[in-house]
């Protein structure tokens, strides 16, 4: 499977809340100690989930 | 291209102050997706809002806006909109905020039935002073200064904001990050007072002293009480137990409070 879109973190932003971490249904990000990232870049399917609940606007979804 | 939210907000103001996962965040980037869909221009909008965590949305957001007193936004957004009724006028606060200290100003506004869009965001505490319980606190939870829990029943905020008149209710949550959006839309759209009750997290004083563990627990719980209205007409009272219904609950016509006023002015001019 190849990814949908290319997910941009802003680490300045990220507070570790893991919430993006939880709700994504592909299992595309995991925590990095207090950061997230993106460990499963190719599961991505762009529902854009993760951008919406993130509180701290870390997150963008570029769709490919 | 990804959803551009920074031009909306004031530069440099990014990160925000909201603890980790504090829902806050979530609804102030719907209510930016909501008035973008409007096609809000920034002159000819007014954020308005009192003192809180809630309340401290206007400092990020650039449009105009009033950060005022405590529980003081909806009087003046009425003062806003009387001057300038051309403009829209956005309340945002939290339920200590809009329905305890500011319940009085809340329910006048709702009875003017006045033109604006109250986003009123419950997380169940007064988040920013520690955790003291509020007016929608649920009985028996555990607050700063309900270590016993809390021996008082609850508002229900969006029936509170119906009984005084608002012409259109709604109410979504945290977790329901697009209806957010689609409410505030619908919202401004209405003509006269409309208000979007938004249940909402706050992890650090609530979540934690009430067996919230982590924040996702406190998205898991949102996610769990929420039942469309739609669905819950063909729910029994055994299975709607415990659960908040979201949507859009309420909606009527009834002539507008600045509309109205301008009437009297025009006739008494005119005699
Ligand atoms: C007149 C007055 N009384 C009390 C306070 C203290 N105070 C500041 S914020 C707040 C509660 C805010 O709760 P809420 O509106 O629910 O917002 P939250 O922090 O939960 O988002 C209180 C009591 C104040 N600033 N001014
Ligand atoms: S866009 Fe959807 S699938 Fe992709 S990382 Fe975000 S939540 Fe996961
Ligand atoms: S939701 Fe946002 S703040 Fe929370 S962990 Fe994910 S990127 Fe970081
Ligand atoms: S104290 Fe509560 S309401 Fe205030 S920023 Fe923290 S989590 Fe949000
Ligand atoms: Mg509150």
């Amino acid at each position: 499977m190849s990814a949908k879109a290319e997910i941009e973190i802003i680490e300045a932003y990220c507070k570790g809340c893991s919430i993006c971490v939880e709700f994504c249904p592909t299992k595309v990000l995991e925590m990095d100690a207090f950061v997230v990232k993106v460990a499963n870049a190719d599961a991505c399917i762009a529902c854009n989930q993760c951008e919406l609940r993130c509180p701290d606007f870390a997150i963008k979804v570029h769709k490919l | 291209m990804a959803y551009d939210y920074e031009k909306s907000i004031r530069p440099g103001k990014l990160p925000h102050i909201w603890c980790p996962g504090c829902g806050h965040g979530i609804v102030m980037k719907g209510l930016i997706r909501a008035m973008d869909t409007c096609g809000l221009e920034k002159n000819n909008t007014a954020i308005v809002s009192g003192i809180g965590c809630a309340s401290r949305m206007p400092g990020y957001l650039d449009f105009n806006t009033l950060h005022t007193a405590h529980g003081r936004a909806a009087a003046f957004a009425t003062g806003v909109k009387m001057a300038k009724p051309e403009m829209t006028v956005i309340c945002c606060g939290g339920d200590g905020d809009g329905a305890a200290i500011g319940g009085n100003h809340f329910i006048h506004a709702c009875r003017r039935n006045i033109d604006m869009t109250y986003v009123l965001l419950n997380n169940y505490i007064y988040g920013m002073t520690g955790g003291q319980f509020s007016s929608s606190t649920p009985p028996g939870h555990l607050a700063s200064t309900t270590p016993y829990g809390n021996p008082d029943p609850a508002f229900d905020l969006a029936k509170l904001a119906i009984g005084a008149g608002a012409t259109f209710v709604a109410r979504t949550t945290a977790f329901h990050a697009t209806q957010i959006d689609k409410l505030i839309v619908e919202g401004i759209k209405h003509k006269g007072m409309a208000v979007i009750e938004i249940l909402d997290d706050c992890p650090t004083t609530y979540g934690r002293r009430n067996k919230f563990r982590s924040v996702v627990d406190m998205m898991k719980r949102l996610k769990d009480i929420a039942v469309p209205v739609t669905a819950a007409a063909k729910m029994t009272p055994e299975q709607l137990e415990g659960k908040t219904l979201t949507g859009v609950l309420h909606k009527e016509d009834r002539p507008e409070y600045c509309e109205n006023y301008a009437k009297i002015i025009a006739r008494v001019q005119g005699a």
